[in-house]
């Protein structure tokens, strides 16, 4: 009886204690590429890291990785929700219709997609106005190019890929009239392999600046081994690729809106919204202006680097025609957001159609 | 439309360095299906060779090093399909995905300190006289030396399996290892065999992607290609020089169409995307329509010696 008594007090003690251990809020972290890609994927895992620091033991993390976008991606954010998860991040444009599809199931679970545009009550969407460090690549990239050919690795063709590819062409050309850009489109997030190969054929076509929007440091790797040709980190500062042939980068930091959304569940006050941060208030860095640079280009760029924070300059501001010779935006004039989310059409001067 | 930006010679150049990974890890499956044994592990295999392979010249500085070390480490990783499928007769297709699982685990855990190095690449060979031809010299004798090796496996490959009696007691046991067995043959010495030397040749594949193709170690960075490899034996109907053929088309239709694009050509992206995958199949499936291209009979199925 006694000894009985004993092992129920400490079943029930250990039961106490790991109820005191057990996190106040559970959340989860789907993601497109390994966390170890050192460019997007790394990115917001270092957010969630940074989120694990902040809180301590009040919240637990919990992350799949290398999940594919589409249908097997319900299937992880269900899981994640079936395992207690209260607020799920999930950090890829293709996971738009599962988070939705999947945010339906579980009302009380709280979910952030990245990138994309459809929301609900439980569905907030967050973005990083990246075209404002793609303006100052495009600076940068027109200044420096000797061949006049800039190349560009697109993964698929949705509009904020197509805003990056816009707003660094119009910076190109406004410095140099010349330049012309050669897209690439490799249809995939991350295959460092692909990326390589297609750094490689641009590079081969005579490109001399390489800009990516794709995950991984392969670009960077296969400019390096071609030697003479530049490029930009992209999502992550791929520091690594110093001072050549990475001159800068943007660097998304996702830290301090993952903090803050998490306070707001601890809180109990969350509500679905809807953010698109830039420079200004920090969501998007700008890596090292490395001294492969001319010190003139690169006090040029960190100019409209706080011209932008602050507000004054807005990457899309006219005069700007579509590629069709089509006026998109009169002189002064700035562009929307909601022709900006939903951009799907080149600026004039861009050779070739955005795939539809 | 201007198509005289691309060079022919880079072209066929970048051509083979695409498809090398693919034909390596290709054409040591055929080898291990010609025994009999579906090995879907080939993903698994190929990262852990692509790892090991950058360890090992990121530590010593020799790339050739790193290869040697990939093929021995991704044989002795192909063990645990063996041991597990051949003496444990355990399911082929599930143990085969289980060890792609593990492989791509292991690689990033092995892997995580090396993330973001840079690797000592394989020099191209200096080929005395040929390597000086006009265009031919650019186009077929200024590669590395795993281009030239993973040309020269094939051959070997193809006098083995066609002219050796070795080659003949493995097609044997893939065939019909019931009569291979009544015959005398060991069915699991030989099996074992093969699956080590589609370990071996897949870390090899790895290995190139990661000490050349790219060069880096990047967690996951095969992104599917062992797939490809597994999919292109089969359209090649399990023959040497046709695996050899089917991955120097994947990766030249590959190539190509991302020239294509940089070259601004009008045909639209997503046609030129599925070529690569089109194309392969389509052109194999034709080459392979005539005569008796069936697989081995004796493909994936458990071997007991009491039966």
């Amino acid at each position: 009886m006694y000894i009985k008594s004993v092992i129920a007090g400490a079943i029930a003690s250990v039961g106490i204690a790991a109820a005191a251990l057990a996190a106040d809020v559970k959340v989860g972290f789907v993601y497109v590429g390994p966390v170890g890609d050192y460019g997007w994927t790394y990115e917001h895992d270092q957010g969630r890291l940074a989120v694990e620091e902040h809180f301590g033991d009040k919240v637990e993390t919990v992350y799949q990785e290398l999940v594919p976008e589409g249908a097997d991606s319900e299937r992880v954010m269900t899981q994640m929700a079936l395992q207690g998860a209260d607020l799920i991040f999930t950090t890829s444009f293709g996971y738009m219709e599962p988070t939705i599809n999947v945010a339906e199931k579980f009302p009380n679970v709280k979910f952030e997609h990245a990138t994309g545009y459809m929301r609900a009550d439980n569905v907030s969407t967050y973005s990083a106005r990246f075209y404002e460090g793609r303006a100052i690549q495009g600076h940068i990239a027109g200044k420096m190019t000797k061949t006049n050919k800039v190349g560009y690795i697109g993964s698929f063709p949705i509009p904020e890929v197509v805003r990056g590819i816009n707003s660094a062409f119009i910076h190109a050309r406004k410095v140099n009239p010349d330049v012309e850009f050669n897209i690439v489109w490799i249809y995939t997030w991350f295959d460092p392999a692909k990326e390589a190969d297609a750094a490689t054929a641009l590079i081969e076509q005579g490109c001399d600046v390489v800009l990516q929007h794709t995950d991984s440091t392969a670009p960077q790797a296969a400019a390096e081994k071609a030697g003479g040709v530049i490029t930009f980190g992209q999502a992550s500062d791929m520091a690594m690729f110093k001072p050549t042939p990475r001159v800068s980068s943007i660097i998304d930091d996702w830290a301090p809106y993952y903090i803050a959304r998490t306070q707001a569940v601890l809180d109990g006050t969350w509500t679905s919204t809807d953010t698109w941060d830039g420079i200004g208030p920090g969501m998007v860095g700008i890596g090292e202006i490395t001294a492969a640079v001319p010190a003139d280009v690169k006090a040029e760029a960190l100019a409209m680097k706080d011209a932008i924070a602050s507000g004054d300059y807005h990457p899309f501001t006219g005069p700007i025609n579509k590629q069709d010779g089509s006026v998109w935006l009169a002189a002064g004039e700035t562009a929307d957001d909601g022709t900006l989310l939903g951009m799907n059409f080149y600026v004039e001067g861009i050779n070739g159609d955005v795939p539809q | 439309m201007d198509f005289s930006s691309i060079n022919p010679a880079l072209l066929i150049a970048s051509l083979m360095v695409s498809a090398t990974p693919i034909l390596l890890a290709a054409i040591g499956e055929a080898v291990a299906e010609k025994s009999g044994v579906l090995n879907l592990g080939v993903e698994g295999m190929m990262i852990v060779g692509a790892v090991v392979g950058f360890i090992i010249a990121v530590n010593t500085n020799a790339p050739l090093l790193g290869f040697i070390c990939a093929a021995i480490v991704s044989g002795i990783f192909s063990m645990i399909f063996g041991i597990l499928t051949q003496y444990l007769k355990s399911n082929q297709v599930a143990t085969g995905l289980g060890l792609t699982l593990v492989g791509l685990g292991l690689s990033a855990l092995l892997g995580r300190p090396y993330e973001g190095m840079k690797s000592p690449t394989l020099r191209a060979l200096d080929i005395p006289f040929l390597g000086d031809i006009p265009v031919l010299g650019k186009m077929l004798f200024s590669h590395d030396l795993m281009i030239y090796f993973s040309v020269f496996l094939v051959a070997i490959v193809w006098w083995f399996l066609k002219f050796t009696h070795a080659g003949m007691v493995l097609r044997a046991v893939g065939e019909n290892h019931d009569a291979a067995h009544a015959l005398g043959y060991k069915v699991v010495r030989v099996r074992m065999l093969a699956i080590m030397f589609g370990g071996a040749t897949s870390g090899l594949g790895g290995a190139y992607i990661s000490l050349a193709r790219v060069p880096q170690w990047t967690e996951g960075m095969t992104a599917g290609a062992g797939w490809i490899a597994l999919a292109i034996v089969v359209f090649a109907s399990w023959r040497p020089w046709r695996v050899l053929f089917g991955a120097y088309i994947f990766g030249g239709v590959t190539v190509l169409q991302l020239n294509l694009q940089a070259a601004g050509a009008s045909i639209p992206v997503e046609y030129l995307s599925m070529s690569p995958y089109l194309i392969t199949i389509i052109v194999l499936v034709i080459i392979s329509s005539r005569g008796n291209q069936g697989a081995p009979a004796s493909l994936g199925r458990p071997f007991h010696a009491s039966s």
